[in-house]
């Protein structure tokens, strides 16, 4: 279980993220936290005139699940369309993380498909 | 004679391996701890030979079943130093026991501007009722500070009490620094203010030996579940002048004298404040918990914890990178929360438990503790009777695990 959730994929979007830091030209941006554990994620999206998210950055504090989540999500969604990235849901999250989680964990997990959502299109409840 | 080998045997749970082949390091008592057979047994025998609902049947099971739940009610009160078992009201837990005095003597006796006295280490269930009182009657809040190494700071404590408040409620022991308060003094001193006095002692009962009457105190509260006993069932003490002053709890049977279809009148304590079908079987099995602690004594107890904690105490202290909070090992109970390195404490309990270790991570209901102390949130370790060094020794290679799967091995 361990080796499955502590690969080194996510351990190394944790330790050395790609996508982390913030944007000077953005028009897309919220946060979130999960307070219980106190994972907190901010994005920063930028989308052109087409319709295609052209930059994506996060920053943010937390366990290991939850920034790695964030940035494997944006790697993930830098040069799709929005109306693609819309229909994302948890078991797309689960399925890109390749990792299978209890129900804590998945809130750590899928806390940047949120934030990114509500970035997005303004939801601020993602269902889980 | 205290041996924890035979005490282990009483735990059929650590028969059980944790992921397919890892010995059980059970770390988590804070939290709840685990039953021993006796209390399993007892509950069991309830129902399958003794059980029916209480206080009302007039047959044979109904009877033996009162009898067993009165039974219990008395040989908790002896456990916690109470004469007068009237004293005992069962609840559902400290939570409860904690509403229940928001509820039924807060809103009788609590005005707007009054203050109340809270210390900065509350569980959540000792800040939320308060809060929810405090927003509906408009009562002021002060919270006792706590000093660098995590005790009350008692100076300001006595600066507090001239705002005279009327009510002073405070953990017995912290559920995240393990500080066990000085619950004698602080009650004398808020009596000579003039304040009533609410201890929650859910981290306390379980771990050392606890004589209510001497400390004085008006209101304590605990629950089974941490000790040994089931879950769904606590016990608020009260001083009789007082809960014979308070108004009713929840309303039902058992907490009346006479219905009619313009009035009731209120039963006598503690009835008063058991409305409904209590948790009986729960109950008993919290007589049977007590029976279970009293055989080994508690002062066995609290000092074979003190034992294992100060050991896991210095073996923590020479991890690198790995930050206790609160006070030093001979000042604390049988709980050590801790930071290591940068890594979230979900991560850390996660890998613990690939291990078999079990821990609690985040804030442990102590949110505001945990700001208090700059900390997003902590590792805890929880000791009890059932603990060994030998856990110890697993928790500090599970923790090296970590620091390895981290990145953070080259020490």
């Amino acid at each position: 279980m361990m080796d499955d959730l502590y690969r080194e994929m996510i351990l190394e979007h944790y330790k050395n993220p790609i996508h982390k830091g913030e944007l000077e030209e953005i028009n897309h941006s919220f946060e979130d936290e999960n307070p219980l554990c106190g994972d907190f994620i901010h994005m920063d999206l930028e989308v052109d005139e087409n319709g295609i998210i052209t930059n994506a950055v996060f920053s943010g504090h937390g366990c290991a699940i939850s920034q790695a989540s964030a940035d494997i999500l944006l790697e993930d969604i830098i040069g799709k369309k929005v109306e693609e990235v819309q229909h994302f849901d948890s078991q797309y999250v689960i399925d890109l993380l390749g990792i299978e989680l209890g129900p804590v964990r998945l809130k750590c997990a899928l806390l940047p498909l949120k934030v990114m959502k509500a970035a997005l299109y303004g939801i601020e409840k993602e269902e889980e | 004679m205290f041996d924890v080998s035979t005490i282990r045997d009483d735990f059929p749970i650590f028969n059980r391996k944790i992921h397919g082949n890892k010995r059980l390091v059970y770390l988590d008592s804070a939290a709840s701890s685990q039953k021993p057979q006796q209390v399993l047994d007892a509950m069991d025998r309830l129902y399958t030979h003794d059980y029916a609902n209480i206080h009302r049947g007039i047959h044979e099971l109904a009877e033996e079943a009162t009898a067993q739940f009165e039974d219990a009610r008395n040989r908790i009160a002896d456990f916690i130093g109470v004469q007068d078992s009237t004293e005992i009201v069962f609840t559902r837990n400290t939570t409860e026991s904690i509403n229940l005095v928001a509820h039924a003597w807060g809103r009788k006796y609590l005005n707007p501007g009054d203050h109340i006295l809270l210390t900065e280490m509350e569980h959540h269930s000792n800040l939320v009722p308060w809060y929810m009182l405090a927003q509906e009657k408009g009562l002021t809040i002060d919270f006792i500070p706590i000093t660098a190494d995590g005790l009350l700071n008692m100076d300001q404590f006595n600066i507090l009490l001239n705002k005279q408040p009327k009510l002073v409620s405070f953990t017995h022991v912290s559920n995240v620094l393990g500080t066990i308060n000085p619950v004698a003094e602080i009650t004398a001193l808020s009596h000579q203010a003039g304040a009533v006095v609410l201890v929650d002692g859910a981290q306390s009962v379980p771990h050392l030996p606890v004589d209510i009457e001497h400390l004085g105190v008006d209101f304590y509260a605990f629950s089974a579940h941490k000790m040994c006993g089931p879950t769904g069932i606590g016990i608020l003490y009260g001083k009789r002048v007082l809960l014979e002053g308070m108004n009713p709890f929840l309303g039902g049977g058992d907490m009346i004298k006479k219905v009619t279809f313009e009035d009731f009148s209120v039963n006598e304590i503690p009835y008063k404040f058991e409305a409904g079908t209590s948790a009986i079987a729960e109950a008993i099995g919290f007589g049977a918990a007590v029976d279970y602690l009293n055989a080994i004594g508690m002062q066995a107890i609290h000092d074979h914890e003190k034992e294992v904690t100060k050991y896991a105490y210095e073996q923590l202290a020479t991890i690198p990178g790995l930050q206790m909070m609160g006070p030093a090992a001979d000042q604390r109970g049988g709980v050590i929360s801790f930071e290591l390195d940068d890594i979230h404490p979900h991560d850390i309990a996660q890998i613990l438990d690939a291990q078999g270790i079990a821990v609690r991570a985040g804030h442990h209901c102590a949110m505001p503790l945990h700001q208090r102390l700059k900390v997003q949130a902590s590792t805890r370790v929880s000791f009890y009777l059932y603990n060994t060094s030998e856990d110890v020794d697993d928790l500090v290679k599970g923790i090296y695990k970590v620091k390895e799967i981290f990145g953070r091995g080259d020490v």
